[in-house]
């Protein structure tokens, strides 16, 4: 598929997988870290959703271009994880000057969570796929975002899942964070349906 | 020759190039997005107690001390703060301190399981917040602590304790009146009183006698015979609950004496 003429079709399966089928979260397992820690209360996991979907659209392209007019013609594919992270680790300062000036309780209830987008393998890792998966400019912007909805997506249903918690009868060595992964291993299992989607 | 370029020149310039590039995009954004922050928001969040109880009113420590600098609230705002750190905020902002009585948090219901008669075995999730939601609660009496401890489990300061007849019990050492406890307690029985409030009525019910009668052997009638008595006028009926104002009772115990469900109690030692 990837040295043919892509069709509105393919983009669309292209949104779908990434949301669905290959969800970053629930079918890969990357970026567990702000999964887990934001996902405790609706409005926290909407903002870092949405502050994820921002970096990684920047991120997604710019490693791109940097990946093929940097790297590749000066044979530096070695240096490839250091010039990323140095990529989303600028982006994530900017959002956090944005935010900052636009919305001082958004930036307090994020709080560490987001510096720790830097590290967020959810973002790394993508960036690495569409180097991986041979995309071009535009499947790279698709993908990224489509990739960042996806993270998004299962962010929200943790946190609605969460937010019930307080409410229901966990036993005592099951709570927190143990629930969490449980819940998370589950709603992944589900997500696996989506397996029957692809071709 | 080529070689040397490939392994040390080319990465250098590549890395170090795009640091460059950044870092002039992140300085030219950091002034744009600049925020001033006043140095003294910082000097007053390290003064309060970073509980985040909210019981100022505002979102956290962080937000009451931008609305004390700001002089949106008063340098004794923070509820759960004693003296010394108001003196230290009015000091740090040149203003003074206008004198606060301190207000603790007091259980207003003395209706434990053999005293207050209970409709049906409540066997749900152990939150009183729940527990109202099925049928209203346990307890025939509808005003009543439901004694499933959501007020202990929430206290930031850890000074409710769960009593062994399943009424909380305040530790009014450790209690800064932040009100956290009135705000959980789907039914409001902690309230806020004065900390050198000694007589209280210990009730909650606002129910007419006959009823009150019927279903709680030591709630508050509302029949007043306290205010009878009371040879100060301190006492009001308030809605079928009695009220005793403490700036006008020198504590003669008349309505302890004659109260017949002893509803009103002496709290503190005369």
């Amino acid at each position: 598929m990837h040295h043919e003429v892509w069709h509105f079709s393919d983009y669309v399966m292209l949104v779908v997988s990434a949301i669905f089928i290959n969800n970053i979260l629930l079918a890969r397992f990357l970026g567990n870290c702000p999964f887990l820690g934001t996902s405790k209360r609706m409005d926290t996991a909407f903002s870092m959703a949405c502050a994820v979907t921002f970096v990684l659209g920047c991120t997604g392209p710019i490693t791109w271009l940097i990946e093929k007019y940097l790297l590749i013609p000066y044979d530096l594919l070695y240096l490839e994880t250091l010039a990323f992270i140095l990529t989303i680790a600028v982006f994530v300062q900017l959002v956090e000057m944005v935010i900052r000036k636009i919305s001082q309780p958004l930036y307090r209830a994020l709080g560490i969570y987001l510096p720790l987008i830097t590290t967020n393998c959810a973002v790394l890792g993508t960036c690495f796929l569409n180097i991986k998966e041979k995309f071009n400019f535009i499947q790279t912007i698709v993908f990224s975002v489509a990739s960042a909805m996806g993270f998004g997506l299962a962010l929200v249903i943790m946190a609605g899942i969460r937010e019930r918690f307080n409410f229901a009868r966990i036993p005592k060595n099951f709570q927190d964070t143990s629930i969490g992964l449980i819940t998370a291993g589950l709603i992944g299992l589900s997500f696996f349906a989506f397996q029957g989607l692809a071709k | 020759m080529e070689g040397i370029l490939g392994a040390t020149v080319y990465p250098v310039l590549v890395m170090g190039g795009l640091a460059a590039v950044f870092a002039v995009m992140l300085g030219v954004a950091s002034r744009v997005f600049y925020v001033e922050v006043d140095p003294r928001i910082k000097a007053v969040e390290e003064l309060l107690p970073g509980a985040n109880c909210g019981g100022c009113g505002y979102a956290g420590c962080a937000d009451c001390a931008a609305a004390i600098v700001r002089g949106e609230a008063p340098v004794n705002a923070c509820v759960a703060s004693p003296p010394e750190v108001y003196e230290k905020i009015a000091k740090l902002l040149g203003k003074t301190v206008e004198a606060k009585e301190p207000q603790v948090a007091h259980i207003m219901c003395r209706g434990t399981k053999d005293k207050a008669k209970i409709r049906f075995r409540y066997m749900g999730i152990e939150d009183c917040r729940a527990a109202v939601l099925v049928a209203g609660g346990d307890k025939e009496c509808l005003y009543g602590c439901l004694g499933l401890g959501t007020c202990v489990k929430s206290c930031p300061f850890g000074a409710l304790r769960m009593g062994e007849n399943g009424i909380p019990v305040v530790d009014r050492d450790k209690c800064t009146g932040c009100g956290t406890c009135v705000r959980v307690c789907p039914r409001g029985v902690p309230k806020l009183i004065p900390a050198s409030q000694k007589i209280v009525t210990v009730c909650n019910n606002h129910d007419a006698p006959p009823t009150v009668k019927k279903i709680c052997e030591v709630g508050c009638l509302g029949c007043g015979i306290c205010k009878k008595v009371c040879p100060e006028k301190a006492i009001e009926i308030v809605n079928f609950l009695s009220v005793v104002d403490p700036s006008k009772c020198n504590l003669c115990g008349k309505c302890i004496e004659k109260c017949p469900t002893g509803a009103i109690q002496q709290i503190l030692p005369g």
